[in-house]
């Protein structure tokens, strides 16, 4: 009795050492024999080195020409509306010049940019802070450039948030499926405790879509590759002045804002 | 050895019913929190990390401090703290106990915790702080536990602990250190960013930790019959005079760059700490009683008279505790916060249940300083022969 004890107890911290420690030598072996798993593209997948997006706030006057814009985006990505403010879910949204460029708001700022509403979204920074800090690499950058959330590696520690330096992140403080006016299958919900933000709908430009938010603009939005000096984002930067959300810092937002 | 902490008078076992009462209240608060999620606490999109944060953040520095009882013992045979060294190092277990639970509780999902584990991530400081703090209290345990049970029996502790302990002491400086890494290594958050982050960090650590070991052994002078000595309160003040000093010194550095430069990505954050910000200002009255409880405890715990006193000892030790911690517990992780990257002032106040559960914790940590405690003193007496 007391030695098949023993053999177990023995068997049992064993398996569990080897539990704990796969995944450490998993990291150390890097040039792993087994392949990656192999990922099938669809057809019409849009690709890119580098995926920006330049917004023309020229075209984008008032409140009224975003709200197409920020509803699809929350539409289709089953973005919860909550009544109490701590709660928010954002992804895409409006804020004036003073907050959407902290510090860069020169003294006298001609009216029309004083009183505009400007997009707010993640800026899938070059050297992403958030990608940085997360513990579990649940928040990852793409070869394309875009950073993504797994939701369902996410623990919920938040780091990311006290990280990004744009605000562009948001938390589900609780369960987001009931304040979801039509819920969307074709996108997950998310389940309370993970954080959540803008996806440059990485699910659209899979089946050779632009995001919904570039389709929605009428024109004042740009998207395409950063790398590629003949695509149409590079050649808008070509003939336009365009400031980026704190340069100072950094990141490289891949985000362009013609004011 | 255990078996020390399971009898005791009426009175121990009525400090630990209060202790399981308050750990169900925090715990019956966390079902709830469980089941709704963080969405009880009053932390938002803006102020997205709260009072357990904070609360973890202040205790890593109680935990680091067991080192300025171990340091002086081992490296410079101050015998001394010989004492008192198992007291610390019981300190630090039951700090970096209450640390573990603080960082669980603030999990969004907490089932997933093991998720750090199965993905390591070495360019997250989390992933880091992870390894020092679980570290940490696994060399305490061990370190603390072996050399209790060799004056037990009244043996020279076991050769291979001197490594441990040698290490431990690095060890400790590398948690406070790591956590401040947490924040002072984040683009676009002026106030956190901050080389001498970690070393304020550190010095607030040697004066709060030190200030409690004071206070826990006059307690434990007055309820058993072993004595820690005057000589080692009287050494432990000195520690706790030049720690609170050099971090109000810290802080004054702090100011300077801030306020010199005058740059208000860095300014603001002070400005709303300390006088308000567009009308905000919550924290206010809190962070002018941390500075005075600090300059006051400065004035009597530097000047040898009020500090042989020990009863304003008590005083200064209180004070410094209680300074250290809302510039921690409550100014340091709201004031990064606010205002937040988009310059909105978006204030933070912890609400009843998040700080019930907080307070769950602690009572945890109490519960188990309480029973570290009972059966190192328990075997001090013992061996003193005074049992």
């Amino acid at each position: 009795m007391k030695s098949s004890r023993r053999r177990f107890l023995k068997i049992a911290g064993i398996s569990a050492l080897g539990l704990g420690a796969k995944p450490v030598l998993d990291v150390m072996a890097s040039s792993s024999e087994t392949a990656a798993p192999k990922t099938a593209k669809g057809e019409n997948v849009l690709t890119a080195k580098r995926w920006a997006l330049v917004i023309d706030t020229r075209k984008l006057q008032s409140e009224e020409d975003l709200d197409p814009m920020i509803e699809i985006c929350d539409k289709i990505h089953n973005v919860p509306k909550f009544e109490n403010k701590n709660h928010e879910i954002k992804w895409l949204w409006a804020e004036e010049f003073k907050h959407e460029f902290p510090m860069q708001e020169p003294d006298f700022l001609n009216d029309r940019l004083k009183h505009m509403s400007f997009l707010t979204l993640c800026n899938h920074c070059e050297k992403a802070p958030c990608v940085r800090v997360c513990p579990t690499k649940a928040t990852f950058k793409r070869e394309d450039g875009i950073v993504l959330m797994d939701f369902h590696r996410c623990i919920g520690c938040r780091f990311c948030m006290a990280a990004c330096p744009y605000g562009s992140r948001s938390f589900n403080f609780r369960d987001p499926r009931p304040f979801i006016k039509e819920t969307n299958p074709d996108f997950p919900t998310r389940t309370k405790g993970v954080v959540e933000k803008c996806n440059f709908c990485a699910e659209r430009l899979a089946v050779g879509k632009l995001p919904a938010c570039v389709e929605a603009s009428n024109g004042a939005l740009t998207f395409g590759d950063l790398d590629d000096p003949e695509s149409e984002v590079r050649a808008v930067l070509r003939s336009n002045y365009t400031i980026r959300r704190k340069p100072a810092l950094g990141t490289g937002p891949s985000v362009f804002y013609i004011v | 050895m255990l078996e020390k902490a399971l009898t005791g008078t009426k009175k121990y076992y009525g400090w630990i019913a209060a202790l399981l009462a308050v750990i169900g209240v925090g715990f019956a608060c966390y079902l709830w929190q469980f089941q709704f999620g963080l969405g009880i606490t009053g932390m938002s999109r803006d102020v997205s990390w709260g009072f357990y944060i904070a609360q973890f953040t202040f205790l890593v520095g109680v935990a680091a401090s067991a080192v300025m009882v171990v340091l002086p013992y081992y490296l410079h045979n101050y015998k001394a703290f010989g004492r008192i060294t198992i007291l610390g190092e019981f300190l630090a277990v039951a700090s970096v106990t209450m640390c573990i639970l603080f960082i669980f509780v603030d999990l969004g999902q907490p089932i997933r915790v093991v998720n750090v584990l199965l993905h390591p991530t070495p360019n997250s400081i989390l992933f880091w702080d992870m390894i020092v703090l679980n570290g940490y209290l696994l060399l305490n345990i061990v370190i603390g536990w072996k050399v209790l049970e060799a004056e037990r029996n009244n043996v020279a502790p076991a050769g291979w602990l001197k490594p441990l302990i040698y290490l431990s002491i690095p060890w400790a400086v590398s948690i406070h250190t790591v956590t401040a890494y947490l924040y002072c290594g984040l683009p676009g958050r002026g106030f956190w960013l901050t080389a001498i982050l970690a070393p304020r960090f550190l010095s607030s650590a040697f004066a709060a930790g030190p200030a409690l070991l004071i206070l826990l052994c006059m307690i434990v002078r007055k309820l058993t019959k072993f004595d820690p000595g005057k000589e080692q309160i009287q050494s432990l003040a000195k520690v706790v005079a030049y720690a609170i000093s050099v971090n109000v010194f810290f802080f004054l550095c702090e100011v300077f760059v801030v306020f010199y430069s005058n740059i208000p990505e860095h300014v603001d954050h002070l400005k709303y700490l300390f006088v308000g910000l567009h009308g905000h200002g919550v924290l206010v009255p809190w962070m002018w009683a941390s500075m005075i409880f600090m300059v006051v405890s400065i004035i009597l715990l530097v000047n040898p008279v009020t500090r042989k006193n020990e009863t304003v000892l008590v005083v200064a030790c209180i004070a410094v505790f209680i300074g250290t911690w809302i510039d921690k517990g409550l100014g340091l992780i709201s004031g990064g916060f606010v205002p937040n990257p988009l310059h909105h002032v978006n204030e933070y106040v912890p609400t009843l249940p998040e700080v019930l559960i907080g307070l769950g914790i602690w009572a945890i940590g109490f519960l188990v300083l309480t029973a570290l405690f009972k059966i190192a003193v328990t075997i001090k007496e013992e061996v003193a022969g005074l049992a």
